[in-house]
């Protein structure tokens, strides 16, 4: 027991979590598409619960879930297991290493009045020693979030990358209702699309949502007029306001690192273009000029530069330019006739895109440093990526059959995941800034 | 063909019947005949209609305003899709007569306005295909323009790639897809 005190945490989720988790239900499951390159082997034994008790949550699936979906690590099956335990001093490291495991995740939960308190020992089995041991107390509602916050300590101990298992990610699904009509909602979910909630539905699309820096908004496009909207919506209080109806197209919001602007594409002046919308007055500055399409804007991680598709040299292409308007715009993208739906990676050292070759739609990453341009996915309408928050994956949406459904990439292509939804096509997915 | 002539006695039928309540028909099981057809325009919800307005043909609330030269198979008025090509917004020649049409109708109808709908094929991405689907509907526009439409009976919307008439994942349903709607209110 190396410093035990030291690191055990003790995190209270509050109770707003708790009431939001119980109205929730899981409406998507994660399958794994692709195996696992080279990995870290670990095992996480099932967490010894209070007597009597049966929980709703598997705190060891979760977490082993959540850990094999990180494409870093390969989860023993618990058939493989010799011994379960559940205590630090009856772990016998030989037995770990005989089976070939790097790493052993442990714990126990126990119950006191309502409060659950979830006890976890990660170690090291060649090492024998213990990296980290967390303690988590929650309601019982809680206790799958519980799992989420043990997966993020885990995954930041070995791999050094803060985990994103605590993350939401907000998308937008689409399904015919009895009437045949289209029903579009944009929900709110976690990461793994578990409790997921609807934040707005309209019989007219809904388009682009797009996370705040502080993860406290979500802007969108909203058709419930029959024309586009920009709205701003807060998450907490669901008070929502009007920022863009101009005339023609009001799309493709992108928030400025600091929050304060939108990037937005308007055609009241003609033909599409970008203007950077400050939000404190709604005042506007039209950025690009340009006879063709621009839009799908993206800021760079400091804010001075702005990516965006445009059909100016007659396909659509990425170009990038000074967000104050100061100086030309150039072209980035030269692999493919279609590149459009740029974003940066949080160093600001790569893009990652829809690359269209041959009339396949696939999701491709661009290293401004090298040039190198890597196809992640092998689909034929692969769409909206953005980076996972630790950078580590990419969000995007694909056909899947006649469906629509999210799914993550790592960033070498090799581990691929389904979020899959249990209702109707699932799209435009974007990923919440970490809190 | 049997849309046809459906549609031929929704007009007829419909003007005829235009004090009728919506609970007066409401048979939507045979879709051939004038009683079908009357089913059509009253339960404007029902997929069948869906399916009549994939056909290029009327709504409910159209049927109540349009005379009957807009649902003739042989007036260029009946046809109120313009279709496109790929990634183009670029009218072709085929229908340079259907929107002389409509230009011709609005003139002569100036307190008659109309919405041109942009559409796009679900191939790339969305908010670029926003962009290109009104690129579409303002080629339109301009063209209309031209013949001498006032710019105030026209609005132009684009819905992308939003709004598929055609749901399979093949050329024939891009063709489809890639599209402006005249509508008329």
């Amino acid at each position: 027991m190396i410093n035990k005190s030291k690191n055990i945490a003790v995190i209270l989720i509050s109770l707003v979590t708790l009431i939001n988790s119980q109205v929730l239900k899981a409406e998507l499951t994660i399958e794994i598409t692709e195996g696992i390159q080279s990995a870290y082997k670990i095992a996480v034994v099932p967490f010894a619960t209070p007597p009597g008790e049966v929980l709703v949550t598997d705190v060891a699936g979760v977490i082993a879930q959540d850990l094999a979906g990180s494409g870093y690590f390969k989860v023993l099956p618990r058939d493989e297991m010799l011994t379960r335990p559940t205590q630090p001093a009856r772990v016998k490291f030989r037995n770990w290493a005989a089976i070939g495991q790097d790493y052993l995740v442990i714990g126990f939960i126990t119950k006191d009045n309502n409060l659950y308190h979830v006890q976890m020992s990660l170690f090291d089995v060649y090492k024998k020693e213990q990296l980290k041991g967390l303690r988590i107390t929650v309601e019982a509602d809680a206790l799958n979030m519980a799992a989420h916050h043990l997966s993020d300590a885990i995954y930041q101990r070995i791999t050094g990358i803060p985990g994103v298992f605590t993350t939401r990610i907000a998308y937008v699904t689409s399904i015919f209702n009895e009437q045949n009509q289209p029903q579009y909602k944009l929900q709110v979910a976690d990461y793994d699309g578990a409790n997921a909630i609807s934040i707005a539905q309209s019989k007219e699309p809904i388009m682009s949502p797009a996370w705040s820096p502080n993860g406290q908004q979500i802007a969108y496009v909203s058709f419930e007029h029959k024309v586009s909207e920009i709205f701003i919506q807060t998450l907490k209080t669901g008070e929502r306001k009007s920022v863009a109806k101009f005339k023609g197209i009001n799309g493709s919001p992108a928030w400025s690192p600091d929050g304060k602007q939108l990037a937005i594409t308007l055609s009241k002046d003609g033909n599409s273009d970008i203007y950077i919308l400050t939000l404190a007055n709604l005042s506007l500055r039209k950025l690009t000029q340009s006879w063709a399409i621009d839009t799908e804007a993206a800021w760079s991680p400091d804010g001075t530069q702005i990516l965006f598709t445009s059909d100016r040299g007659r396909l659509p292409q990425i170009y990038v330019m000074p967000s104050n308007g100061q100086g030309s715009a150039k072209r980035l993208t030269f692999d493919g006739n279609y590149n459009a739906r740029g974003s940066f990676s949080a160093d600001g050292k790569k893009i990652v895109m829809v690359q269209g070759v041959q009339g396949k739609y696939r999701i491709a990453l661009l290293d401004l440093v090298t040039g190198a341009n890597t196809v992640l996915t092998d689909g034929s309408q692969d769409e909206s990526p953005s980076f996972a928050p630790n950078g580590q994956a990419i969000i995007y949406a694909r056909r899947k059959g006649d469906n629509e459904v999210l799914s993550t990439v790592s960033l070498d292509g090799l581990t691929k995941l389904d979020i899959q939804s249990a209702a109707g096509k699932v799209r435009e997915p974007a990923w919440a800034p970490r809190k | 063909m049997k849309f046809f002539i459906s549609i031929i006695s929704i007009v007829f039928t419909g003007l005829i019947l235009l004090g009728c309540t919506k609970d007066a028909v409401k048979d939507g099981s045979s879709p051939e005949g004038s009683s079908g057809a009357e089913s059509y325009v009253y339960n404007a919800d029902t997929a069948q209609l869906k399916e009549l307005n994939l056909d290029n043909t009327l709504s409910a609330a159209e049927t109540l305003m349009l005379t009957p030269e807009f649902s003739d198979p042989s007036s260029p008025l009946s046809k109120r899709t313009i279709y496109f090509e790929y990634d183009s917004s670029q009218v072709l020649n085929e229908f340079i007569s259907v929107i002389e049409a409509h230009g011709q109708y609005l003139m002569n109808h100036p307190n008659q306005s109309t919405t041109l709908q942009g559409h796009s094929d679900e191939r790339g991405t969305r908010e670029y295909n926003i962009a290109l689907a009104e690129q579409r509907a303002k080629s339109v526009f301009n063209m209309l323009q031209l013949i001498g439409v006032m710019s105030n009976q026209i609005e132009v919307v684009s819905y992308g790639e939003e709004k598929p008439v055609a749901q399979e994942h093949n050329e024939d349903s891009f063709a489809l897809n890639r599209r402006v709607e005249v509508v008329y209110k």
